[in-house]
């Protein structure tokens, strides 16, 4: 194999796999915090795959969806941990099995 | 060079994501989460994005991540708590995420043949580039982020601040 190039397909397994990552993480943890964390990982994970077919496209755009991804995550973080410090405020806990007022 | 800076960067994305899921105590997922992001700017750079690799540098392991661990710390929250409240996510979860997984990579590696495989050679995206369509095409979804953005911090704002005081 040729060491200068690499095929598309391996960043998007990569992506595949952290996306994977990110949900396997958002099944098993218990704190709420890392469940976030989980989300974001799974946010990082679509944005590589974005970034790889803006890559083989030569699609500007493509970028562009990238970036408005990140201000969204970056304002869904903000308002995400706002909630945890409430929600820990009132419970002192922060274990998802004992937030599940809205569980079925 | 392309596929050993690859090879290294990748490991290190997989390594800090495995090991988010290991630890049990928040603050080292968080501090994995800065080197999975760290890495993953790397990656955008070999993929010749310039001003994702230092948005992402900037906006997620420095801004969001400094978020998550002074929340962290300012909540000082222990280890995590090893309970077992819903037996579903193992019922449905697992087997989804396997299936998810593995259709992705089949239609990824049934892909491959249509496409040509990414060389450092190839031509990067400059900032300048960027810039160019983003203010000419999308102006208006740009200024609407800000917008967003703006709502978000009085959002909050508003869900942080102790209740009654006014």
């Amino acid at each position: 194999m040729h060491f200068d190039v690499v095929p598309d397909s391996w960043y998007l397994i990569l992506s595949a796999l952290l996306f994977t990552l990110g949900v396997v993480g958002f099944l098993i943890k218990r704190s709420l915090i890392t469940v976030f964390m989980s989300i974001e990982l799974m946010l990082n994970a679509v944005n590589l795959s974005f970034v790889t077919f803006a890559h083989e496209w030569h699609a500007v755009k493509g970028q562009i969806f990238v970036f408005f991804v990140m201000m969204v995550a970056a304002a869904e973080a903000a308002v995400g941990l706002a909630i945890i410090i409430a929600i820990f405020r009132a419970r002192a806990t922060l274990n998802v099995d004992q937030i599940d007022l809205m569980k079925l | 060079m392309h596929l050993i800076l690859f090879l290294i960067f990748a490991g290190f994305c997989l390594a800090g994501a495995v090991n988010l899921l290991l630890q049990t105590h928040p603050i080292n997922s968080a501090l994995s989460l800065i080197v999975v992001m760290s890495s993953l700017a790397v990656l955008y750079l070999l993929l010749g994005a310039e001003f994702l690799a230092i948005a992402q540098i900037i906006v997620y392991a420095g801004a969001v991540m400094v978020l998550f661990t002074f929340v962290v710390m300012l909540l000082n929250v222990g280890e995590e708590e090893r309970t077992h409240g819903s037996k579903i996510y193992r019922v449905v979860g697992f087997p989804a995420v396997i299936v998810f997984f593995s259709v992705m990579t089949t239609v990824i590696l049934e892909a491959q043949k249509h496409m040509r495989g990414i060389s450092l050679k190839d031509a990067i995206t400059t900032t300048q580039d960027l810039s160019r369509v983003l203010f000419r095409d999308m102006l208006l979804p740009f200024e609407l982020t800000s917008v967003l953005i703006l709502i978000a911090i009085l959002g909050a704002v508003a869900l942080a601040r102790k209740e009654g005081h006014s």
